[in-house]
């Protein structure tokens, strides 16, 4: 519709808060790098660097699938109980070799999404129950399989997580390709163009004859598989597999960065590069308020700024 | 036939009601008065206000200020009222009953009838035993039996009106208000409403009752108020109209004058010889369908004729799989068609438009460009992965073709005019090359320049060889546009016009015709009781032909 009619002045909000929306989080990766630049010791180093990179790469991969499965108007909430049965399952199969554990691991994360997408798209379970239901299974199974805290000694998965090219982490390296992946899924194919509209207008969408079904099961093993790969990452990094407490809130986190980063709730848009962003605001804000010796209650306080901030420019303009 | 009363006292009326929404005036000066002891019939096609009407009676819409003395008020028992919230009306004594029943699904049937107001013992607690007893008593003076400590989910929904009827009744109403009570009802359970609706009657209660149905106004209604276009355009006894004067009062058309139409429609180049591209055989869907056939040949136009809630919409939504028949074949080109399957018919070559543009057809965040391309994209995908200068050539073709107004393939659709949007639905169609185009009021909302040319485009379509089937409210579309008739009455055909008889002279009396079969769905056993029939919701039509 046009602006007939309307003060030049509300235009000009509308098209300023536009603007702050799509591009808000990088404004605050920006101000915040700033702000560290000028005011903490050390930071600009590329030691420093690296550590945020390679503590962020785990939240970022999950997140990318939680894009997905709010772009489709779903969420999911077991990522972290995939991470922690993908740790479980490596541990388990590391005896038999390397690669075969990590294929087992991700296929772990595609069964939980297979489980997740069909209670969703044939049974019509609401995303947020189905996926819970999983994410108290997946945890429980991740238990079962590995009960306590285990070290892992394979010198190749150790320098899977603390190895570099030039100086960039394998973990960030791949983080950034799965970021690339998942923006030319969304942009290039099909799938991404039939998920968007299934979010945005699911009568619509059937209508139109999509299969609905078969994408929406892609979104879960999608957002599946990117969590175990998640959980691998953070097991090779950490050289020990703890199914107790890896993964632990980690829907939570990657919601945030989604949301932070611009893709409504409401289905029918994936922001990568914002996701990206947004996985990078929440890194930097907590490490901002650590290195200034604030309590961990902080950190915890500025994200849901963060997000109420995120969630109040979204509403205004759905209000549109 | 009821012999009319002496007219008896007015409870609830208004005079020179109007209501405007930004830009559209609802109700234009509407006088409507309901009597102790009446039942008033409210008809109207798709946006005449009833709704509106019956929102403003209960306090749901205030009613524009009055522009007159003694004009857009409610007297309610002799004195000028003001209903600020549905509450108030309530407490005042008027009933609705709606088509969607709004009670608790799980709250148990006793407290559902009981809500707000039940009956408490000491400490002021709920009094059970006597909850129980009461609604007991209440629901079998409705010649209903149902353990009324189940939850009210657990009934039909036929059952679940029937309480809501029943509370309605036991709270100490004047007025009742019931808006297409029976569209979900078996038969017996319609006898049983019909005789509370006399037993209210004879308690002096003014019941206004709103139906599609029009054999059942008959049947129960003494008085009768038709809406057009927020206006009442008549009022008066039931009995003195019959039904060929009420379609015409209810669609705004005179009989008699009609002029010869016959000369002026399209000239689709269809041979009358040719084999159906589309045949529907005896597509049954229970209470909404009975047996409906038809067939459409390539380069005809094939319009449905019928009032509001005839089952127009669902006829096209079985065809393109959106609404899993009960029974009943499709065959496209001579093939069958699996039905229930929106892909099954879109590959088969079927392409719906649906009634509902905004909800069901366009996906508005999505941009022009892929609205189009929707449907089309596997066909424009290799590997899974979108040619986009296919799609671009695709998207430019069909924006040129069909005239698509937009700054451009990338702005978004909902930010698109009516009649654009409805363009880009049909070229998301017409980029897979259907068959048959079932089109579901195509120029509803759109405006006049927007409406000719997609009017022509209809034409130009069925002059390519394709089958089109037309279903339009507008009766000088449907008349002009068709080269067949099929009239629809209750879900069923009643008849079909064609060559020289499609003329709306001819459409009305078929409209008002007798039905061919019994009123309600023959598909229900007689044996079906109403407080434990089906699963609960599983019967709640689409509700796309209700206003």
């Amino acid at each position: 519709m046009t602006d007939i009619g309307l003060g030049r002045s509300r235009v000009d909000r509308d098209r300023l808060l536009r603007l702050l929306q799509d591009y808000g989080v990088h404004l605050g990766v920006a101000v915040l790098l700033l702000v560290n630049i000028a005011f903490t010791p050390h930071f600009l180093s590329a030691e420093n660097f690296r550590t945020q990179a390679v503590q962020v790469a785990p939240v970022l991969i999950v997140a990318l699938g939680m894009a997905l499965a709010i772009g489709s108007e779903g969420v999911d909430l077991s990522v972290g109980s995939v991470m922690a049965l993908s740790t479980s399952l490596l541990s388990l199969y590391l005896g038999y070799g390397m690669w075969i554990a990590l294929i087992v691991a991700v296929l772990g994360g595609v069964a939980v999404g297979v489980a997740n997408g069909a209670l969703v798209a044939f049974i019509g379970v609401q995303p947020i129950v189905a996926t819970l239901a999983l994410m108290v299974a997946g945890r429980g199974l991740a238990l079962v399989l590995l009960p306590q805290l285990k070290d892992v000694r394979d010198p190749t998965m150790a320098s899977l997580g603390s190895g570099d090219v030039l100086g960039v982490p394998y973990l960030v390296l791949i983080a950034a390709a799965l970021a690339l992946l998942v923006a030319f899924v969304v942009r290039r194919t099909t799938f991404g163009r039939q998920l968007l509209a299934i979010g945005d207008s699911r009568p619509a969408a059937k209508l139109a004859g999509l299969p609905v079904r078969r994408v929406l099961i892609l979104v879960y093993v999608c957002s599946g598989a990117l969590a175990a790969i998640a959980g691998v990452l953070a097991t090779a990094r950490l050289t020990a597999s703890d199914p107790t407490s890896l993964g632990t809130l980690m829907e939570l986190s990657a919601i945030t960065a989604v949301v932070v980063g611009g893709t409504p709730l409401s289905g029918g848009r994936v922001r990568v590069g914002g996701t990206v962003a947004g996985a990078v605001l929440i890194q930097l804000l907590t490490a901002t308020l650590i290195k200034h010796d604030l309590p961990p209650s902080w950190t915890q306080i500025a994200q849901a700024v963060v997000i109420i901030l995120a969630v109040y420019a979204a509403r205004e303009r759905g209000r549109r | 036939m009821p012999a009319l009363p002496v007219r008896s006292a007015e409870v609830l009326s208004v005079a020179g009601l109007s209501k405007t929404f930004p830009g559209v005036r609802a109700l234009d000066g509407v006088d409507f008065t309901a009597r102790a002891g009446e039942v008033h019939a409210l008809i109207g096609e798709n946006g005449a206000g009833k709704s509106t009407l019956i929102k403003v009676l209960t306090g749901v819409y205030r009613p524009d200020p009055p522009t007159a003395a003694g004009t857009g008020v409610l007297t309610y028992d002799g004195s000028e009222v003001e209903f600020a919230t549905p509450l108030e009306a309530q407490h005042a004594g008027i009933s609705t009953i709606y088509q969607e029943v709004n009670l608790v699904p799980l709250m148990s049937v006793a407290r559902n009838l009981f809500l707000g107001r039940e009956p408490r013992g000491r400490l002021g607690l709920i009094d059970f035993r006597r909850m129980h007893r009461e609604a007991d008593t209440a629901l079998r003076g409705l010649g209903m039996r149902v353990d009324v400590r189940r939850p009210l989910r657990e009934l039909g929904v036929g059952a679940q009106q029937m309480v809501a009827l029943a509370r309605a009744v036991s709270v100490e109403a004047r007025v009742v208000i019931m808006d297409e009570p029976t569209s979900s009802l078996e038969p017996r359970e319609v006898a049983t409403l019909f005789g509370v609706i006399r037993m209210l009657r004879e308690r002096g209660i003014a019941v206004i009752y709103v139906s599609h149905r029009l054999d059942e106004l008959y049947e129960v209604c003494d008085t009768v108020t038709v809406l057009r276009d927020g206006k009442a355009v008549h009022t008066g006894p039931i009995a003195a109209l019959d039904q060929l004067r009420l379609v015409s009062l209810m669609l705004g058309r005179e009989i008699g004058d009609v002029r010869e139409e016959g000369l002026t429609k399209f000239s689709g180049g269809h041979d009358a010889e040719a084999e159906p591209v589309l045949r529907a055989a005896e597509l049954t869907v229970r209470h909404l369908l009975r047996s409906v056939s038809l067939t459409v040949r390539p380069g005809e136009v094939v319009g449905l004729g019928g009032l509001l809630g005839s089952g127009r919409s669902e006829t096209a939504k079985a065809i393109a799989g959106a609404l899993p028949p009960d029974s009943g074949r499709v065959v496209v080109a001579g093939v069958p068609v699996r039905t229930g399957s929106t892909p099954a018919a879109i590959r088969a070559g079927v392409s719906l438009l649906p009634e509902d543009r905004k909800a069901e057809g366009i996906v508005p965040g999505l941009s022009v460009r892929e609205n189009i391309a929707l449907a089309a994209l596997p066909g424009l995908s290799r590997f899974g992965l979108v040619d986009e200068a296919r799609v671009d050539r695709v998207v430019d073709t069909f924006m040129k073709r069909l005239h698509i107004k937009a700054s451009g393939p990338h702005q978004k659709v909902g930010e698109l005019s009516g009649g654009n949007q409805q363009k880009v639905l049909l070229a998301r169609w017409l980029a897979m090359n259907p068959k048959v185009l079932l089109l579901d009021e195509p120029t509803r909302g759109i405006d006049v320049g927007a409406k000719a040319e997609v009017q022509k485009l209809i034409d130009e379509l069925a002059g390519d060889g394709l089958g089109v089937l037309l279903i339009s409210s507008d009766m000088e579309e449907l008349i002009e546009g068709s080269d067949r008739v099929v009239v629809l009455k209750d879900g069923a055909v009643v008849e079909e016009l064609g060559g020289d008889a499609v003329t709306e002279d001819r459409l009305l009396r078929a409209i008002a015709a007798a039905p061919a079969a019994p009123t309600h769905s023959p598909s229900a056993a007689p044996s079906d009781s109403p407080d434990a029939r089906d699963a609960p919701g599983d019967d709640q039509a689409p509700g796309d032909d209700h206003d």
